[in-house]
């Protein structure tokens, strides 16, 4: 299981970091609770009115402009198939930095709230059971105990790279 | 702080000097060949002039021999970037006023340890 | 110190390649009757450079190459050698050589030895042959031998040098005390001043210096240390120096210095001369074109970070506006802490102030990216002097409007097409010289390379006074290749438009010149990939004239908002004919095949924008009620039905692929003046889902 985590740090800020422990935002989406390494959050934001995409799948909420940058927004809870909530000025935004080849993409992920940070020890880190349909475990990296609650850890670049947001698979 | 007036109509080398210089801690000023380079000197006092020699638009001699003349230029020190085959140059530089030469190709360390030489 | 010198090692290839265009036009200008010394030095400045630069860069290679066209041309330059004809060709072929190398260099690739040895050879043969005894090779061999041998100079334990400075001096530059901490730092130094120069105070210059000296410095210290110190003043002063021998008496420093040859002539050329002349034209002419073929495979895959050299009176420009629009901004904001009705007229004016600014502000920034087309052109020439030569034709090229400027990237993609549209009227155009004369036309054809601006466009066209393009023979052609129908009725236009089709070519047989790889079609995908388009006008035995037209930047776009419910769109508005309210009879609903409308005797397809973008909050879905904007793109017209116009403005494209993907209908979006995104509608994009 170690093994995937190192996976999705590659960089040199990673490496400086002592390794048995690693940092995570974690937020929440209904129930549940996940985590992303809090080196790849580039911002939090609320959430802003977006323009709408034409003949995309609808969590791919739409684009806004993030400093002169058109950066897409994902919602998470629909892409999970959680439902959908209506977003009021508390939603929040997630702004993520995936990589893409050798390209650092940037893209917002539509969450309920923002929870914690919270440090987590390697070893704590348990593989990812089958959660059957329900989401795929393809983004999850592992599992977390923390303070009883579970929190389930994504990799950002497959949730990415899932979604064909890599710009490759053209229509 | 010292401030030089680094000339040269090749940006590459022009900013192998000033990066050089400005690395170790003098101030520089970049013109791109001999017309621009008396301009600037007009304009502002320089503690050196380390000048190309081939340039269009006033070569380096030219500029060492226009830039004595003026009353703030008596005493400066010149230095012109020179190839090896010039020694017609050197002399032709020397008979403008120049007060000494680098020999191309240099590296850094050469340039700066001259300089160093005239700039005390 | 340690310096990275990698870090210059771009701006040295970028100078290094505009270096090698200039000699390139520069020996192609060369009048060898009549020349100006300012002509060749020009060229010579540009070896100068290159070699400079290498050497200090480290490229050894180059800079041994470049040494010898540069003492070459430094001799032409003197007069003390004839430019003949053989002798610049060569140097166009070192040229060429020189432009590979450093090609290769910068891509981490091989250097094709072979090929620099060839062009060597070919420049020292020529340095040898006019002026027999060469000078350059005895100076360096002169100047290498200036080493002292070490063994020799261990013995001295210090040296007397005597210093008596003329009175100019100080007039070079060159300040004493500063030479004696120089001495000083390599051994002890004592110093014995002689006042005896120095005149009564009346008559001291004191710009003068009077002063000589006794200078004593201990310890084992080379001449070649000494030497340096006083190395810019030799002619400036008296100077004497004396070793002092730790064993005195002994041996004097020997002088004497083991030769050291430098072998300039590169000999390993291993070439079959016989076989060589026995070569027919043919495979000359394809060794030809597949070094040009490598050429341009280097440049089609640049590396690195590109730069781009900018005009200094344009940064100018850019600093005197940010200074105005510092003020506005200021002014702006003193109003805004103490804002009262009865300054409402300030605000505007303010405001009206900031939007010219900002406008102005773009238009510098753009300006930036700007670069003039003569950056293309200027490979041009050579070009026309290598297929004339090879052909045997008499052509000359005209360059019109060099200095138009159009973005730096339209530049970069826009030399590949307008290559092959040169090669084409070249080769394929104009006709060999008695044929011309049997037509009655002048015996040199000319072929015509204009630029200019247009409204929001760049206007390229390449015109020959050739053969003209023959209908008959395309129509038979197209037919023949079942490109169209035989019965199929064409246009003029249309039928020279047929050369654009994929599959087409009209030369009778391919030469190695053009008609070979990259077809019509080809240019044809690249101009409208740039958002432009080609046409071709002929006349037949009069010559042949296409024009490229290409927006000026990829980067702004004049665009027209059009509304769709709640949602804004941009519509770029060179893609808009005309936009109406249609009535309820001029609507047709064709079985199966959609919506269309007249329009002057033409039946045009109709997309509902609401319906292929699913927009829920359209005002209207009654195609009486909204608007009909007729649009055209890549030779598709159709009207595009949408609730209603918004403003025009100019917009900056931004990449939706950036951080998302690719949307079809959608080429770009932009940042309208709310902040917020608005998407950039691509045409023929949207005729593709509209059909799905």
């Amino acid at each position: 299981m170690s093994e995937i985590i190192e996976l999705s740090s590659t960089d040199q800020q990673d490496a400086k970091r002592l390794d048995t422990s690693l940092q995570f935002l974690s937020f929440t989406l209904g129930q549940e609770e996940y985590g992303v390494d809090i080196l790849r959050v580039q911002e939090i934001r609320s959430w802003e009115p977006v323009s709408r995409i034409p003949n995309v799948p609808s969590y791919e909420k739409g684009v806004v402009n993030l400093r002169g940058a058109i950066v897409p927004i994902i919602d998470l809870r629909e892409r999970f198939q959680l439902g959908h909530s209506d977003y009021s000025p508390l939603t929040v935004v997630v702004v993520l930095q995936a990589r893409m080849a050798d390209k650092t993409r940037i893209i917002g992920v539509v969450v309920d709230s923002v929870s914690d940070v919270v440090d987590v020890n390697k070893k704590s880190i348990q593989s990812a059971p089958n959660f059957g349909a329900k989401v795929s475990t393809e983004f999850i990296n592992g599992l977390v105990s923390v303070s009883g609650r579970m929190v389930m850890l994504l990799d950002v670049d497959k949730l990415l790279k899932l979604d064909g947001l890599d710009g490759e698979d053209e229509s | 702080m010292a401030t030089i007036l680094a000339v040269d109509d090749s940006a590459s080398m022009r900013q192998m000097v000033a990066f050089t210089l400005k690395g170790a801690g003098y101030n520089v000023v970049e013109a791109v060949d001999g017309a621009d380079a008396l301009n600037k000197a007009k304009a502002q006092a320089f503690d050196c002039v380390v000048t190309d020699v081939n340039m269009p638009n006033k070569d380096g001699i030219e500029l060492i021999r226009d830039l004595r003349a003026l009353p703030n230029y008596k005493f400066t020190p010149m230095l012109m970037l020179t190839t090896e085959a010039g020694t017609d140059k050197k002399q032709q530089g020397k008979d403008a006023g120049a007060t000494g030469w680098i020999v191309k190709p240099f590296n850094p360390d050469q340039l700066l340890k001259t300089i160093k030489k005239v700039m005390g | 110190m340690s310096i990275d010198m990698a870090q210059f090692h771009q701006v040295f290839f970028e100078e290094s390649f505009e270096g090698l265009d200039a000699m390139e036009s520069g020996l192609l200008n060369l009048d060898l009757g009549d020349f100006n010394v300012e002509d060749i030095n020009t060229i010579f400045r540009a070896a100068h450079s290159i070699k400079g630069g290498s050497g200090t860069f480290g490229f050894t290679a180059v800079s041994d190459f470049t040494h010898v066209m540069e003492t070459l041309l430094d001799e032409m330059r003197d007069g003390r050698r004839k430019i003949t004809q053989p002798a610049v060709d060569v140097l166009l072929g070192s040229v060429d050589c020189l432009r590979d190398m450093l090609q290769s260099i910068q891509n981490g690739s091989e250097v094709d030895q072979a090929d620099v040895a060839e062009h060597k050879l070919a420049l020292d043969n020529e340095l040898n042959n006019a002026v027999p005894n060469s000078p350059s090779v005895g100076k360096q061999t002169a100047k290498a031998s200036t080493v002292l041998p070490a063994d020799d100079v261990k013995q001295i334990a210090g040296w007397v040098i005597a210093f008596s400075p003329h009175l100019h001096l100080l007039k070079t530059g060159n300040e004493p005390v500063r030479m004696f901490r120089e001495l000083a730092s390599l051994g002890h130094l004592t110093t014995t001043v002689d006042l005896q120069g120095v005149p009564n105070l009346y008559d001291l210059d004191p710009e003068e210096c009077h002063l000589s000296w006794k200078l004593e410095v201990s310890g084992d210290i080379p001449e070649t240390e000494i030497d340096e110190i006083f190395d810019w003043v030799e002619d400036d002063c008296d100077l004497a120096k004396q070793p002092i021998y730790q064993t005195p008496s002994e041996s004097t420093p020997f002088h004497g210095s083991p030769e050291i040859a430098i072998s300039h002539a590169v000999s390993r050329v291993t070439k079959d001369v016989s076989s060589e002349l026995a070569s027919s034209e043919e495979s000359e002419a394809n060794a030809a074109d597949r070094k040009n073929g490598k050429k341009e495979d280097a440049k089609a895959a640049p590396k690195g970070s590109s730069s781009i050299r900018v005009d200094t009176s344009k940064i100018d420009t850019l600093i005197n506006m940010v200074g105005e629009l510092v003020i506005t901004q200021s002014m702006l904001s003193l109003l805004g802490e103490h804002f009262e009705l009865n300054k409402l007229d300030q605000l505007k004016n303010g405001l009206s102030q900031l939007e010219r600014h900002t406008r102005e502000l773009q238009e510098s920034v753009m300006n930036i990216r700007m670069l003039p087309i003569s950056f293309v052109f200027s490979r041009f020439p050579r070009l026309a002097h290598d297929i004339s030569s090879k052909l045997g034709k008499k052509i000359e090229l005209k360059l019109v409007g060099e200095n138009t400027e159009v973005d730096k990237t339209v530049v970069e993609l826009l030399s590949d097409p307008l290559v092959h549209l040169v090669r084409n009227s070249l080769d394929h155009g104009i006709e060999m010289p008695d044929v011309r004369l049997a037509a009655g036309k002048p015996e040199t054809g000319t072929v015509t390379l204009e630029a200019y601006h247009r409204g929001g466009n760049i206007v390229i066209e390449v015109a020959d006074d050739g053969k003209g393009l023959d209908k008959d023979k395309l129509r038979a052609k197209a037919i023949e290749k079942g490109l169209i129908d035989a019965d199929a009725i064409l246009s003029d236009k249309q039928t020279y438009e047929l050369i654009f089709m994929p599959g087409f070519s009209t030369a009778e047989k391919l030469t190695d010149i053009s008609g070979r790889g990259v077809g019509m079609d080809v240019v044809r995908r690249n101009i409208q990939a740039l958002g432009g388009n080609i046409e071709i006008l002929s006349e037949l035995g009069k010559g042949s004239t296409i024009s490229i037209h290409l927006p000026l930047t990829l980067a702004i776009l004049d665009g027209q908002s059009i509304a769709v419910g709640d949602e804004t769109y941009i519509l770029p508005l060179g893609s808009i004919i005309e936009s109406l309210h249609v009535k309820e009879d001029r609507l047709n609903r064709v079985a199966g095949k959609g919506e269309t409308f007249l329009l002057r005797g033409q039946y045009l397809p109709i997309i509902r924008m609401h319906q292929i973008f699913n927009v829920l909050s359209a005002k209207t879905t009654k195609l009486t009620e909204g608007l009909i904007v007729v649009v055209e793109g890549q030779g598709l017209r159709c009207g595009l039905f949408v609730d209603d116009l918004l403003g025009q403005q100019q917009v900056v494209i931004k990449s939706l692929e950036a951080n998302y993907r690719r949307i079809e209908g959608v080429s770009g979006a932009t940042i309208l003046g709310d902040g917020s995104v608005a998407l950039i509608l691509d045409i023929p994009g949207l005729v593709r889902l509209a059909n799905q």
